[in-house]
């Protein structure tokens, strides 16, 4: 009953050409499901691109918590649920392009399964040390783990997680993957030990360290993007520093279930658009170090590439990962 | 000086309109449930943590906290004019406030027990602004072997001092530790003891446990007890002490605030020793002994300050280390997380403003309680009359609510009924649920500690004796569990949790 109501209303919005009309898509709020806890990146980059979104779609987009299992837990909720456009669901890199190969028993097809509506906002990757590493550039360092994994203790967030997502295909370039990796519960804690020392390395977003850089409490080997960082213009990139390789983004992204009708995705599109050409949004994000997607990433194709891609490039050295 | 600016912008966060509704808030919430007999602070607190969800993170460790010290101000309220401890910890004010209530000074044992806990209050604020900072220097010497040893310390304390007997606290933080290990596991990605069942791949949420093991269990216990409550029927009198009761309770402050401050601490729920520490001493070093039990003003005076001083010292394990030193900061812990910090030496860098914001609060909060309990003692006192038939089931409605809000799951409040029942099977078998919640958030924090350190060692455990602060804290563990142990201090140890 109510899908046909639906398809009425999309059919009649089609006749009107994009036209406002009063039984248009959206004629209720929009859950936007944020599969980790309140509070963390991807929760507040969902909020402030949400926020936005509501004013264009004439509707709320309330953000829906559901944490667990590196963030397999919401995405699993999102993509089942009736593909109307009222459930989307806020993911990344882990959840969209890694997930796949990090959880055998996963119960969605991020590449077949679901409808892309578009990048949200990317996070440069960073290859960080301990201060006292003797190590003075990346080239050294790689050379140094290449010749003694066995000397060096790795810090991720826990499996699935951004910095293990990352760091896995960093070792997995090295051909050093079975190289000593230490959990922590969030890079918080891990970046802690890293400080302190009791730890080597490990990869990561480049909001989580760069105060840490800037203090000179750790190392910055280089930035795994194309461009320097304006927050850490000091950083070679990876390509610079010898290791072209290793380039890789922590991104966020929204999808919808597969079968969401195209009035909706059109809009939902649409709507992250005008979000990320807002001036107060943009600032928003670029305060948290967030990269804004390029045109063609905010659009369902651009952003399914990108997905494709980054699964392409992660599936080997996930496999080969122990876990 | 450092501490002072830095004091300065904690104040700054404090007095912002909304950061004092929310303290004045939370103490007011603290007062209340510390008033009514039944409902501690632990389950305040695990029941009005969903509803934080919306504030920003200071504003609501804020409240939170209110609700916590708060709760030590309005427990000897009830302990002076009801004769019931509103908390454990003013168990020992009973002995000599009630006492007082009965000679028709219950005003006195008020004003003193509120200027005694506000004085140490304020001292022990200081005292974690002036200790905050290098213990969190100091956290940097801690890597993951040294942590896991704390805390194996921090629960060989609970066991030592929890109360009742040393067995059962042992099994309830066993069962505690073996109730953190459901869920998924951190290093590998399996499921562990799950059952398949889905909603448990991440193991058991902790508001779940909290709100079904006290919220729950606590009403269910209530219900039996009839209502009959002996409020005292004289006058309250006036509240401030005479130059006479000053004199007397000065010294007592002093040697209190001091005890409750340094036991406050101690990781294991030292803050609920402070109390009978204090009334112990005061009573072997008074001229006259045997005036105590009979209204001396010296065995309010001195454990009230205790109480409240340990009450605040307690969070200085959480803030600098990330440790909570018992079931009430493990919730602040809960709370931290779901606000999305992460408690541990990062938090005064990374969010000096909550930080600071928290501490100068606390100083706020106290001079909040020295109003809400002093005037408007006689607001209290009717609200000890409010039938447990009207506040029961709100309570009950208000938790499941709660719940639901923390994950939009409905099987998180099946969850939490289960627990209820065995929250309520534990209190009838004699068990301390508390040392189960310590155990709990400790376990994850612990396993997760003990592998990164086996992991970081190649797989030897003689990395917890190599290294020497962590060989330290062992040793101290093992020497508290030795001297519990044996006999003669074994039954010491009865006679101060008996008396």
């Amino acid at each position: 009953m109510k899908r046909t109501v639906l398809g009425l209303a999309a059919a009649l919005s089609l006749a009107l050409a994009g036209g406002a009309h009063a039984q248009a898509y959206p004629t209720k709020p929009v859950t936007m499901i944020v599969p980790f806890a309140a509070g963390g990146p991807t929760d507040i980059i969902a909020r402030i691109v949400g926020d936005h979104m509501s004013k264009t779609l004439g509707q709320q987009v309330v953000i829906e918590n559901v944490a667990g299992a590196g963030g397999t837990t919401g995405i699993t909720r999102a993509l089942t649920a009736a593909p109307d456009g009222y459930t989307i669901a806020m993911g990344h890199l882990g959840t969209f392009s890694a997930a796949p190969a990090t959880y055998p028993g996963l119960k969605y097809d991020p590449i077949n399964g679901m409808q892309p509506i578009g990048m949200a906002g990317g996070t440069p990757i960073l290859i960080v040390g301990r201060k006292n590493l003797d190590a003075a550039d990346l080239k050294a360092f790689v050379a140094a783990v290449k010749a003694n994994p066995d000397k060096f203790n790795e810090a991720h967030a826990g499996l699935g997680s951004v910095s293990w997502t990352t760091c896995t295909l960093f070792k997995g370039i090295l051909g050093t993957p079975k190289l000593n990796a230490v959990a922590y519960r969030g890079t918080g804690p891990a970046l802690n030990d890293l400080v302190s020392g009791q730890i080597d390395f490990m990869c990561d977003q480049i909001v989580s360290v760069s105060e840490q850089v800037k203090a000179g409490t750790i190392k910055a080997y280089a930035i795994a993007s194309a461009q320097r960082s304006p927050a850490l213009p000091n950083v070679p990139t990876t390509t610079e520093a010898g290791l072209p390789e290793y380039q890789i983004e922590a991104w966020n992204g929204i999808a919808a279930p597969k079968g969401t009708p195209k009035e909706a995705v059109d809009r939902l599109v649409d709507a992250l658009n005008k979000a990320l050409n807002d001036e107060n949004t943009k600032k928003r994000l670029l305060e948290l170090g967030t990269v804004l997607p390029t045109a063609a990433e905010r659009t369902p194709d651009g952003f399914a590439a990108l997905i494709k891609r980054d699964a392409a490039k992660l599936d080997p050295a996930l496999k080969a990962a122990p876990k | 000086m450092d501490m002072f600016s830095n004091l300065a912008l904690g104040f700054g966060v404090a007095l912002s309109l909304q950061n004092l509704a929310l303290c004045f808030a939370g103490c007011l919430v603290g007062t209340l449930i510390g008033v009514l007999p039944g409902v501690g602070p632990i389950a305040t607190i695990a029941i009005l943590l969903p509803i934080t969800f919306g504030l920003d993170p200071t504003g609501a460790l804020i409240m939170l906290a209110g609700i916590y010290y708060g709760a030590q101000y309005g427990g000897s309220t009830t302990a002076i004019l009801v004769n019931i401890p509103g908390e454990a910890t003013s168990v020992v004010t009973t002995l000599d406030g009630h006492q007082m209530a009965k000679q028709g000074r219950a005003g006195v044992a008020l004003g003193t027990a509120a200027i005694g806990s506000f004085f140490a209050g304020c001292v022990a604020t200081l005292f974690i602004a002036a200790l905050g900072a290098p213990l969190t220097k100091l956290a940097l010497l801690f890597g993951p072997a040294e942590y896991f040893s704390l805390m194996v310390m921090g629960l060989c304390f609970a066991v030592v001092l929890a109360r009742g007997s040393i067995l059962k606290a042992f099994c309830m933080i066993m069962v505690g530790l073996l109730l953190s290990t459901v869920g998924t596991d951190l290093e590998t990605g399996q499921e562990r003891m799950t059952l398949g069942f889905a909603p448990l791949a991440d193991g058991i949420d902790f508001a779940v446990l909290a709100m079904g093991v006290f919220g729950f269990a606590e009403v269910l216990r209530n219900l039996e007890n009839p209502e009959a409550r002996d409020v005292v029927k004289t006058k309250i009198g006036r509240l401030l002490p005479d130059w006479n009761d000053i004199k007397q309770s000065v010294a007592p402050v002093l040697r209190g605030t001091f005890i409750g401050g340094i036991l406050g601490i101690l990781p294991g729920n030292g803050a609920v020793l402070g109390p009978f520490a204090s009334y112990t001493l005061e009573k072997k070093i008074a001229k006259d002994p045997s005036r105590f039990g009979k209204g001396a003003i010296e065995g309010v005076a001195g454990p009230e300050s205790a109480n409240n001083a340990g009450a605040q010292t307690a969070f200085i394990p959480l803030l600098t280390l990330g440790i909570p030193p018992n079931a009430v900061m493990a919730l602040m812990v809960g709370a931290m997380t779901i606000h999305g910090i992460i408690p541990g030496p990062q938090v005064i860098t990374k969010n000096p403003d909550l930080f600071w914001g928290m501490i100068a609060s606390m100083w706020i909060g106290n001079l909040m309680l020295l109003i809400i309990n002093l005037p408007l003692v006689g607001v209290w006192v009717k609200l000890l009359q409010v039938p447990y038939r009207l506040m029961f089931p709100s309570i009950l409605i208000f938790c499941c609510i709660g719940i639901y809000s923390v994950n939009n799951q409905p099987v998180d409040v099946a969850f939490t009924a289960m627990f209820g029942l065995f929250g309520y099977l534990l209190i009838k078998l004699g068990f301390e649920p508390a040392p189960m919640l310590l155990g709990f958030v400790l376990g994850k924090l612990m396993e997760e500690k003990l592998r990164q350190a086996l992991i970081i060692s190649r797989g030897s455990f003689m990395t917890f004796v190599e290294r020497p602060i962590s060989a330290g804290l062992l040793v101290v563990a093992v020497v508290i569990l030795v001297v519990a142990l044996l006999p003669s201090i074994n039954k010491k140890r009865d006679e101060v949790f008996t008396e």
